[in-house]
């Protein structure tokens, strides 16, 4: 039984103008799709990384997710639970107390006006449980010492600031953390000490991660699957032998080129053409077409469904 | 100083507070020759974009150059002020910094301010000025140049901007461009064409470039040589391939090992334990021994290792495998 199910998952925002410029400049109501029939499964206790460019809709589907924002179409199910449908407020406190969520700017997420152990007793205090010790008991695992408990978050580093995230994602004990860009902020040494530490506790403590992020290395570490995502669509999901090996879908290829390697010493390559799409006007059938190398006209008439080719999904009419 | 379009000899920057005199650039050394990209690298508050700010004059009082030389193109500009550093900024060091929309006057038009730089800095008419901005924006890959002279920098996209901003750092053609993590705020397939780009213009202009990122993955791809740069000293100073492959200093090596690119297929990352010492509570002798695995006595007195033209400032480099020396 999968941890998180995600069916057809859509989120469409409206961006108009207020209703007053679109009389006086005759503009059309903006629609922006964010995210677009998207679906996939999360096993418990593994890695699933969503990897994509600025825009691609990850974040959006990480804040779906956790209930912060409501599916226009589709559902997210966690557990069997639909977090913005199911009317039991018992079963959905039940769900939320579950689910966590890490940021990207440690610098942001934190409280400046809170001690550590007020940030982190909070998640635990907040539903009336137990918390003596929970802050000292928390610090510890995530590598920090147990004095630290009385310090503001200005005296930490962002690395350190990062593991006061962590601490507090686990105060409540949940089962699934989504992680919204945890390392992007962070240095890459410090990245490096963040990214085992997070490995170290998923083992430890059997948890699920659902890791955005737009590092293709990162990700390729972490995850035991990815899914590439581009314009809101879920063009591609593998695991990371399998996609850093051998991807299909040509913009995973493109994607994956482009990345710079330690070993690429004076590499000539022809970078990618194009950028992203408008989000508001997407490109019709395939949202790749304009930019794909290997596009036919099949490709700008018709989108592709998600089909299994040689152990991936792919959403592309010609990968095989 | 004859090939050498930038040298920097012993360049300290200081920063007087109550709590005592911060050093955030150290007696750093290096060149850059023609045509030659030399990437700096760190980690924050490494010191490497306060070393470039102060090569373009650009450092924040209280921050100061208080020891060293700068020299460009075999004439000493550290000490120069006002109007005659201003002027030499514009026409001899050409600047690209990471955020590209604040980097662009949002309330001129982009042909305005391509013109502006050449007329202030090269003597030639407006309408010249005008179409060299045409030709400019065509060169660095914006389609339909001639017509995007009128837009405003908020009418392109990221990248574009980016493109837009090295137009203008190049169009005075000057020998120098500092490029302060030019790619940082953009995507993966995006920074693909900007590096392409920086590449094939300093190539085809004999430009030296100043690229200070990172990420090591772009200094591999991109530079030439590559400094190293910790606590605001330099580690190491090589040619990259040997860098990357082979470092010599131990905090380089811990460097490129904790990327996951050099880790790929390993359960958990390499890390470098502990963070970079405040500027406020440098440690004695080497700034890295209370990191580092292999620091004995000598690495924890003064004076400390320089690089003294050699490749990393380390006492105890990290041998190479025989057969790659041999």
């Amino acid at each position: 039984m999968a941890m998180i199910q995600v069916k057809n998952l859509t989120r469409i925002f409206d961006v108009s103008k207020p209703w007053l410029n679109r009389v006086i400049e005759r503009l059309p109501k903006a629609m922006l799709t964010a995210v677009s029939d998207v679906s996939f499964d999360v096993e418990e206790r593994t890695v699933y990384s969503l990897v994509g460019e600025s825009g691609s809709g990850k974040s959006t589907i990480g804040k779906m997710a956790v209930g912060l924002l409501k599916p226009t179409d589709g559902s997210v199910l966690i557990n069997d639970i639909d977090l913005s449908r199911e009317t039991d407020g018992g079963k959905l406190d039940k769900a939320r107390s579950d689910i966590q969520m890490i940021f990207q700017d440690p610098y942001a997420s934190l409280n400046p006006r809170w001690r550590v152990r007020e940030i982190i007793n909070e998640p635990v205090s907040a539903r009336g449980g137990n918390v003596v010790g929970l802050a000292e008991k928390l610090l510890e695992q995530v590598g920090l010492s147990s004095l630290d408990a009385d310090k503001f978050p200005h005296e930490f580093s962002g690395g350190q600031r990062q593991r006061i995230c962590i601490a507090r994602a686990l105060a409540s004990e949940p089962k699934l953390i989504v992680c919204d860009e945890p390392t992007s902020a962070l240095d890459v040494s410090v990245q490096a000490q963040v990214l085992n530490l997070m490995s170290d506790l998923q083992e430890n403590l059997g948890l699920t991660y659902l890791f955005i992020s737009h590092d293709l290395t990162v990700v390729q570490h972490i995850s035991d699957k990815i899914g590439v995502l581009y314009l809101g669509r879920l063009v591609e999901e593998a695991t990371p032998d399998e996609l850093f090996e051998n991807p299909k879908h040509p913009y995973s290829q493109m994607l994956l080129a482009a990345a710079p390697k330690m070993d690429g010493f004076g590499r000539e390559i022809d970078p990618p053409q194009g950028e992203i799409p408008d989000p508001i006007n997407p490109p019709t059938g395939c949202a790749f077409h304009p930019r794909c190398p290997i596009a036919t006209a099949k490709c700008s008439a018709e989108r592709p469904e998600m089909r299994v080719v040689r152990g991936a999904r792919v959403a592309c009419h010609l990968a095989e | 100083m004859s090939e050498a379009v930038l040298s920097i000899r012993n360049l300290t920057v200081e920063i007087p507070t109550r709590g005592g005199i911060l050093r955030p650039v150290d007696q750093i050394n290096y060149d850059i020759n023609r045509g030659e990209i030399l990437g700096i690298v760190g980690e924050s508050g490494a010191g490497k974009s306060m070393a470039g700010n102060a090569v373009i004059g650009l450092l924040n009082r209280p921050a100061k150059i208080t020891g060293g030389e700068i020299w460009l193109n075999g004439t000493r500009i550290d000490q120069l002020e006002g109007e005659d550093m201003r002027r030499l900024r514009g026409k001899h060091i050409g600047m690209v910094f990471q955020d590209p929309l604040t980097s662009l006057n949002p309330l001129l038009r982009i042909g305005d301010q391509l013109t502006e730089t050449m007329l202030e800095h090269l003597d030639i008419s407006r309408d010249k000025a005008r179409k060299r901005a045409a030709a400019a924006l065509d060169e660095v890959g914006i389609p339909a140049a001639a017509q995007r002279l009128d837009s405003y920098p908020h009418e392109f996209s990221g990248g574009m901007r980016q493109r837009v901003v090295i137009a203008l750092a190049l169009c005075a053609e000057p020998s120098l461009i500092i490029a302060d993590e030019p790619t940082t705020a953009l995507d993966v397939s995006v920074q693909a064409q900007i590096i392409a780009l920086l590449k094939r213009l300093c190539r085809d202009r004999g430009t030296a470039v100043m690229l200070i990122t990172h990420d090591m993955g772009v200094i591999a791809e991109t530079a030439d040589r590559v400094a190293v740069m910790y606590a605001g000293r330099l580690a190491e100073l090589g040619n990259v391939r040997d860098v990357v492959t082979h470092p010599e200093h131990p905090y380089t090596d811990g460097l490129m090992g904790s990327t996951p690119l050099a880790s790929k297929g390993l359960k958990r990352l390499r890390q470098i334990s502990g963070s970079m010492p405040r500027l406020t509570a440098m440690p004695e002798g080497c700034a890295f021994h209370p990191r580092c695995e292999f620091a004995q006595d000598i690495c924890r007195a003064e004076p400390r290792p320089k690089l003294n033209g050699g490749r990393s400032a380390c006492h105890f480099p990290i041998q190479q495998p025989a057969e790659e020396t041999a």
